[in-house]
């Protein structure tokens, strides 16, 4: 069964339900999100917005609910290798790079393509893949950091660094989560001109806590509550819902 | 300029690689001409005893190789490399007892003396091929191969890791010793093989043999460096140290961290098979205790004390242990362990990089100095 609005959308997600031990994580949500958006999920805790990431991604499964990617990819049906070769990537929290190797190297090591051994032998990067590491360099802002190890690298450097290597991959959907966390005020300016900037080429699902961030990149804003979409709109319609403020703007 | 930057992360500056290779080119040259060369009372004469040595240490160097390979580079803690390099030296052995036909001391033409003691009357299976050179060849690389795909497939597909894999690869050494130590296995019991005569028609003791054998391990050693290097410096390579740091995170990249692990674990376990294959001509003699569970630990001291995850340290640990080895055990018969032990401690107390990281200090250090 199709649900009855997947067109032009990029994410289709209706009547979800997710319970662990008797606890709904995630009560009938409904969620759209369009081809190209840039859109932030906020919600105090609990709300269930890690859960919903999971379920994107294949991680949890739904008790109930439809869950499409673009017009034809049923992920309920799909494993998690599955999911993500089909092009939604997802960041996590905690950055993980290798701190070893050079920025250059782990954007290269995080390229799509075939893996084997032999072929990796051999492998000369080619011209193509250089103007694909080039190009994410530029955009995550450590073209001059390239040859530096990951290591040395700042807190907010890394989450750019991730954020990269997730680019690396081409995916169509990026899931994101808490990017500004422990960020400084410069480097969070940094990574909402990052966000914006991806916004069209990738659909891109950001979940925050920071409401100064959210406010800064936001055009359209999910609030979930109780693991239900409370509202949804601009961030000037969401600041001046009284429901919104009484369970997570007030507070 | 892109395609230039694209290649610098590549070509990695290797200094001490670099000037490893030169050393043992100066020495393959030097030693055997020296050996050769000069009477037996010159000063510069480098005696059948130095250069049996330095050719001893030399195939221990390629085991460290080995082992830096899969510990250094890709995570491995392989405590039972021992055993690919016994069983190397074991393929090697079986040849080179062939070779000695009809000349042993029973006068037996087709069995080795070993079985005519213990009374057989025909070879074993396993020892039909080995009285052909390249077939023997074909062993040394297989056979340490072979059981390096099977023991690891099962290891890394079960996601053995850590301290487990190390246990296990000690495990596996010793059964082979315990294997190897028994007569009716075929393999010569307790005493192995010795009393080696020629090598592909050509008498072990004669200079011109011991001079071959020398080069062609000094030239092992330098091609298992290349090989080594360029393996760590490919894409492959960067995808092993991936592993190394963060393995989960190199699945979830998309890359089948098992066949990356085999692979790079059978290709150490073929350099140490080769390894021993050089050892056993020269040194004369092949026996279990080659597989002792101590004999992998020290390899892994070695790699350790010359510095892991550099390649030519663990060729330098390999000759510095083993050169103070040769010296206490003459010197000091009952401290050796002891200084071993206390080496070891001492390494991974104060020089986490190994000699190599020390003199790596001292260099820039004295750079930093100079205004």
């Amino acid at each position: 069964m199709v649900p009855k609005n997947t067109k032009g959308m990029m994410l289709s997600l209706e009547g979800i339900t997710v319970s662990f031990d008797g606890f709904r994580a995630l009560n009938a949500l409904n969620l759209y999100l369009e081809v190209g958006e840039l859109r932030c999920i906020i919600g105090p805790n609990g709300a269930g917005k890690t859960t919903l990431m999971d379920v994107i991604t294949g991680k949890t499964r739904p008790d109930e609910g439809f869950a499409w990617f673009g017009q034809t990819a049923d992920l309920l049906r799909m494993s998690e290798p599955e999911i993500a070769q089909a092009g939604i990537g997802r960041k996590f929290q905690k950055p993980t790079v290798f701190e070893n190797q050079t920025v250059f190297a782990n954007l290269e090591l995080a390229m799509a393509g075939p893996k084997t051994v032999w072929k990796w032998l051999n492998a000369r990067i080619t011209p193509t893949e250089l103007d694909r590491i080039d190009d994410t360099l530029r955009k995550i802002g450590l073209n001059e950091h390239r040859f530096a190890p990951a290591a040395i690298l700042s807190h907010g450097q890394k989450q750019w660094l991730e954020i990269g290597m997730l680019l690396m991959q081409d995916p169509q959907l990026l899931l994101i989560d808490e990017p500004v966390a422990g960020m400084t005020p410069h480097e969070i300016e940094r990574t909402a001109e990052l966000l914006v900037s991806l916004a069209g080429l990738h659909t891109v699902m950001v979940v925050e806590h920071d409401m100064e961030f959210v406010r800064s990149i936001a055009r359209r804003v999910t609030v979930l509550h109780e693991g239900s979409v409370l509202a949804e709109g601009d961030m000037a319609t969401i600041g001046a819902d009284p429901r919104v403020k009484q369970v997570y703007l007030g507070e | 300029m892109p395609m230039v930057e694209g290649r610098v992360a590549e070509l990695t500056p290797d200094r001490g690689g670099r000037r490893l290779l030169l050393l043992l080119a100066a020495v393959g040259v030097l030693m055997p001409c020296l050996n050769v060369l000069p009477g037996e009372g010159s000063m510069l004469h480098v005696s059948n005893y130095t250069m049996t040595l330095t050719a001893k240490y030399m195939s221990y160097g390629m085991l460290a190789l080995a082992v830096d390979l899969i510990w250094g580079y890709c995570g491995i803690m392989s405590l039972g490399h021992g055993a690919f390099f016994a069983l190397g030296g074991y393929a090697m052995g079986m040849y080179l007892m062939r070779q000695i036909g009809a000349r042993g001391v029973y006068g037996n033409p087709l069995l080795p003396d070993f079985m005519v003691f213990l009374n057989w009357k025909e070879l074993p299976w396993f020892w039909h091929g080995f009285e052909s050179f390249p077939y023997a060849v074909a062993m040394v690389v297989l056979v340490p191969a072979l059981l390096a795909l099977v023991f690891g497939f099962l290891a890394f597909r079960s996601r053995v890791s850590g301290v487990y894999l190390s246990i296990i690869t000690q495990a596996l050494t010793y059964a082979l010793m315990l294997a190897f130590f028994r007569n009716d296995m075929g393999f010569g019991g307790n005493n192995g093989f010795t009393d080696f005569k020629d090598i592909v028609g050509f008498n072990l003791q004669a200079a011109g043999t011991r001079v071959v054998l020398f080069v062609s391990t000094a030239v092992a050693l330098g091609l298992s460096y290349v090989l080594c290097r360029y393996v760590i410096a490919s894409r492959a390579g960067r995808v092993i140290m991936a592993i190394r740091d963060a393995e989960s995170r190199a699945r979830f990249l998309g890359y089948r961290v098992e066949y990356y692990k085999l692979w790079v674990f059978v290709l150490s376990a073929i350099i140490a098979g080769v390894a021993g294959a050089l050892y056993v001509p020269q040194i004369g003699i092949i026996n279990p205790s080659e597989f002792s569970p101590v004999n992998s630990i020290e390899i892994v001291i070695w790699v350790a004390i010359g510095g892991r995850g550099t390649l030519y340290g663990a060729v330098i640990g390999a000759f510095l242990v083993n050169l103070a080895k040769t010296y206490l055990t003459g010197a000091f018969p009952s401290v050796w362990l002891y200084g071993l032990g206390a080496l070891f401690i001492g390494v991974t107390l104060f020089l986490q990089h190994g000699v190599v990281g020390v003199l790596g200090q001292w260099r820039r250090a004295r750079l930093a100095g100079v205004p």
